[in-house]
């Protein structure tokens, strides 16, 4: 139970878009909150307040060095979700598959002769 | 073998999952595989099972229902209602998966399906818009994929396991 509460909200930190647009500039390395808020062309305040949920879910962890808060990507905190997607993934990919073939009948069935099915 | 393309999975919001792929061929054929059962019989299940039923009664208010049964030899079922059709272009469906441990979902809370096909240059793009009606119902679907997904590494396992005899 405990488990399934943790990835619960792990996905839904991940869910809001400027958080996952976080966390894609934080997959390159770690990055102070200035470059964060350059990036992301949005208000300190609302960066850091994304960084807290992130860092709350344990999506991202945080050290200061000097004057400056350095975040980085805790890919444990994530593996859930992206074991998740991909599981979902492979198993749309692999109906796609199928239907590739599928469509390659109907397509051969409407150029060809047409006169010889049904 | 021609691969067009992977599908992509994201998660737009908290009560969403978007599934997209590109297909080499026109909308009209990917909607004819999408809607008719005998070829919905030969995509669907994947390489996890064989499916058994395929039903379709597409029009507005008409029904859908899905049965497979699973390598492991359990069946796995789904059945809805279609409230929007537009020929070749976008269904609008709800999915009910009846195994739910927790019991059915009552038909109002559903998930909705939105299906829309888009073709460009004779390909076909399809998006597959799963709108939940909440954060707790979306994480349930995202339980019973890992669930799926769990079996999937045992029939794996079993596999290997076998070819190592």
């Amino acid at each position: 139970m405990a488990r399934a509460a943790t990835t619960a909200d792990a996905f839904n930190a991940v869910a809001e878009p400027r958080r996952r647009q976080i966390l894609d500039a934080l997959a390159g390395g770690e990055r102070p909150v200035n470059d964060l808020v350059a990036l992301l062309g949005l208000a300190q305040p609302q960066v850091s307040k994304h960084l807290r949920v992130l860092r709350e879910v344990g999506a991202v962890d945080v050290r200061d060095e000097g004057r400056q808060r350095l975040y980085r990507l805790n890919g444990h905190a994530l593996k859930p979700i992206h074991d998740w997607v991909s599981n979902y993934e492979r198993f749309w990919s692999e109906r796609f598959d199928q239907l590739d073939v599928v469509l390659e009948d109907l397509k051969r069935k409407e150029q060809g002769d047409d006169g010889n099915d049904e | 073998m021609t691969s067009s393309a992977s599908a992509t999975v994201t998660l737009p919001t908290d009560e969403q999952i978007l599934i997209t792929r590109e297909f080499d061929a026109p909308k009209h054929l990917v909607y004819k595989a999408w809607t008719t059962p005998e070829l919905v019989k030969r995509w669907w299940s994947g390489h996890r099972g064989e499916m058994t039923i395929a039903e379709i009664d597409l029009r507005v208010g008409g029904t859908w229902r899905y049965v497979m049964v699973a390598k492991g030899g359990f069946e796995v079922a789904f059945h809805g209602e279609y409230s929007e059709i537009v020929p070749n272009e976008r269904i609008v469906t709800t999915e009910v998966y009846e195994g739910m441990p927790e019991g059915e979902v009552p038909e109002a809370q559903a998930p909705l399906n939105i299906v829309t096909f888009t073709e460009a240059d004779g390909r076909t793009t399809l998006t597959l818009l799963v709108q939940t009606t909440s954060k707790e119902l979306r994480d349930v679907i995202i339980n019973s994929g890992m669930e799926v997904g769990m079996q999937e590494q045992m029939d794996r396992l079993e596999q290997i396991a076998i070819s190592l005899r």
